[in-house]
């Protein structure tokens, strides 16, 4: 369980998040999603520890985060690097192993490479294990990178708009992997997503941000609505019903 | 590869140790004065080139990495410059300081020179890949030139040739063994190499991983600013080195640096020792100094690698 209280952040003097309390329940599939700007990237750094925290608390199952050591809480929390900011040339199994080093410390042992052939395996990539990542496409780049955070085979994965640049086939794939995360693995997945009906289609609970504030949160039939559309995002969609969950018309 | 590259640096030193101004042949080994001069001269320089191009290699390759730019190295972006200014402030200030005091006053400048770079080009968008080795080439100018006048001010300019250009004719039994130094520097880089691996993923995404950015970091600059600060101290500055086989090395073996080093310091070394067999050889029985030959090749092969990357993109 991930538990937030009295959060409050400021970047360069202005407020991007005002007096969030938040509870994300262990296992399941989370998904912020708000307008750009709501500070969802803000509060998903804030829970990775890679920002300090200015006021409030942040837990993480039974880890405070700005307590906890970084190297104890990597083998709790993983999170999922931007692909794209990263231009080295490695070798996808070198990458997904990258995701051991919590465990081992730069002394890979043979349960670590288990793990990263697991890994590999079930993100689909054995084959390209030895590719560099300027010669895969987008879509392998990314898995490659989920499949990284999941060798670090930790509790809790998080996950900074993982569907960017990706084609529909691509970003479904990897959803469809996150999902199974969720529900094989039992892990608590959160995940910041622009696309609202990737969000309502895969995932459990929606947190809506708006102006660093949590404007709604709950199961997404409940919380996708033509009001939530009008008052949150600013846009006047419509809100169908496509077999059981809510579709955003566009 | 590294097997074959190992042959050819092992070739390559045989043939280092009988070209020179004073001719030798393999049946002259037995004899004391063909002995002496193996062991007081070639046999040291042909260590001194073996490890600086090795250091040099490896300190390029980390530096490339901390920047995560492809276009920089520590002897052109004010590293070189700033070990080259500590040496001559302590030359200027305490002209009896024995030898150690002159090393480590060039690995502390390197090192500030190097701090300095690193805080420059932290705040460039990465987006803008050229404005780092811009910012590093004005940087490295600006010191290059501090250097310079200093130098004026203090009637030391005819010193100043022996700091930035690198050459090895100077090289004898005795006046090179800092080079081990910058070698055992180098090698210490390798028991970081995974940590370092880690930093091309971004600072965020290795601090997740548990790494401590900073200390992994301090560690790799100072490697780098020791290296660099030797090599000056007892070669002078040697170019392009640490620009031109890391990117070749990269093409081949990739960026996951327990892979790369190995591969970098073999081809760092094989470049430089054979750019100082060329050196003696070119003009015999007079020479070139190597870093003006490695900067001839160096920047051919630089050209060569742009544009095949240009084609690749």
């Amino acid at each position: 369980m991930i538990r937030i209280t009295d959060l409050h952040h400021r970047l360069g003097g202005a407020p991007v998040l005002n007096d969030i309390d938040l509870t994300i329940p262990h296992g399941g599939l989370t998904a912020l999603i708000g307008p750009n700007g709501a500070g969802k990237s803000t509060l998903l750094s804030l829970i990775a520890r890679l920002r300090p925290i200015q006021r409030g608390r942040i837990s993480v199952g039974p880890h405070e985060i700005g307590k906890v050591a970084d190297r104890d809480l990597a083998r709790v929390l993983a999170v999922m690097p931007q692909s794209t900011e990263v231009s080295a040339r490695l070798r996808l199994a070198e990458l997904v192993g990258f995701g051991r080093y919590p465990w081992h410390r730069g002394r890979p042992g043979a349960e670590d490479r288990a793990q990263v052939d697991r890994a590999l395996e079930r993100f689909s990539l054995t084959d390209l294990r030895d590719r560099f990542l300027d010669e895969v496409s987008g879509g392998q780049k990314q898995r490659a990178f989920a499949a990284m955070a999941y060798a670090q085979d930790t509790d809790y994965l998080l996950l900074d708009e993982p569907l960017n640049n990706l084609d529909i086939a691509a970003a479904r794939d990897l959803m469809r992997l996150m999902r199974g995360l969720a529900d094989e693995d039992g892990k608590t997945v959160v995940v910041v997503l622009h696309d609202i009906n990737y969000a309502t289609a895969f995932a459990d609970r929606l947190v809506v941000m708006k102006e660093g504030r949590i404007a709604a949160q709950g199961a997404p039939s409940e919380v996708v609505t033509d009001t939530l559309l009008a008052e949150v995002f600013g846009t006047t969609a419509r809100v169908a019903e496509v077999e059981g969950r809510p579709l955003v018309i566009v | 590869m590294l097997r074959a590259g190992l042959a050819l640096l092992a070739a390559l030193a045989c043939l280092s140790v009988f070209v020179g101004t004073i001719p030798l042949s393999p049946a002259d080994l037995l004899g004391a004065e063909g002995w002496s001069l193996v062991v007081d001269s070639r046999l040291p320089r042909t260590f001194a080139a073996i490890l600086a191009g090795a250091g040099l290699a490896i300190t390029g390759q980390i530096m490339q990495l901390l920047a995560r730019n492809r276009f920089v190295e520590p002897m052109t972006a004010g590293a070189g410059q700033s070990a080259a200014l500590g040496i001559l402030l302590c030359t200027l200030l305490v002209p009896a300081a024995p030898i150690w005091i002159k090393m480590a006053a060039a690995a502390l400048a390197a090192l500030a020179g190097s701090l300095i770079l690193m805080a420059l080009i932290r705040p460039l968008p990465p987006t803008q890949p050229l404005l780092v080795p811009l910012v590093a080439l004005v940087y490295g100018g600006v010191i290059g030139a501090v250097v310079a006048f200093v130098a004026y001010q203090g009637d030391m300019m005819q010193f100043l040739g022996t700091w930035l250009t690198g050459e090895l004719s100077g090289v004898l039994r005795g006046r090179y063994e800092l080079l081990w130094i910058a070698a055992a520097a180098s090698a210490a880089t390798f028991l970081i190499a995974d940590r370092l691996t880690l930093l091309t993923l971004g600072e965020d995404a290795a601090r997740a991983l548990g790494l401590n950015v900073g200390l992994v970091t301090a560690g790799a600059v100072m490697a780098v600013s020791v290296v660099t600060a030797m090599v000056v101290v007892t070669l002078g500055a040697i170019p392009f080195v640490g620009l031109v086989v890391p990117n070749l090395t990269a093409r081949l073996a990739g960026d996951n640096l327990r892979r790369a080093l190995p591969l970098t310091a073999l081809a760092g070394a094989l470049l430089v020792l054979a750019a100082d067999i060329f050196s003696r050889w070119i003009r015999a029985p007079y020479e070139v100094p190597v870093a003006t030959t490695v900067a001839a090749i160096g920047a051919v092969a630089f050209l060569a690698l742009i544009r095949r990357g240009a084609a690749r993109a």
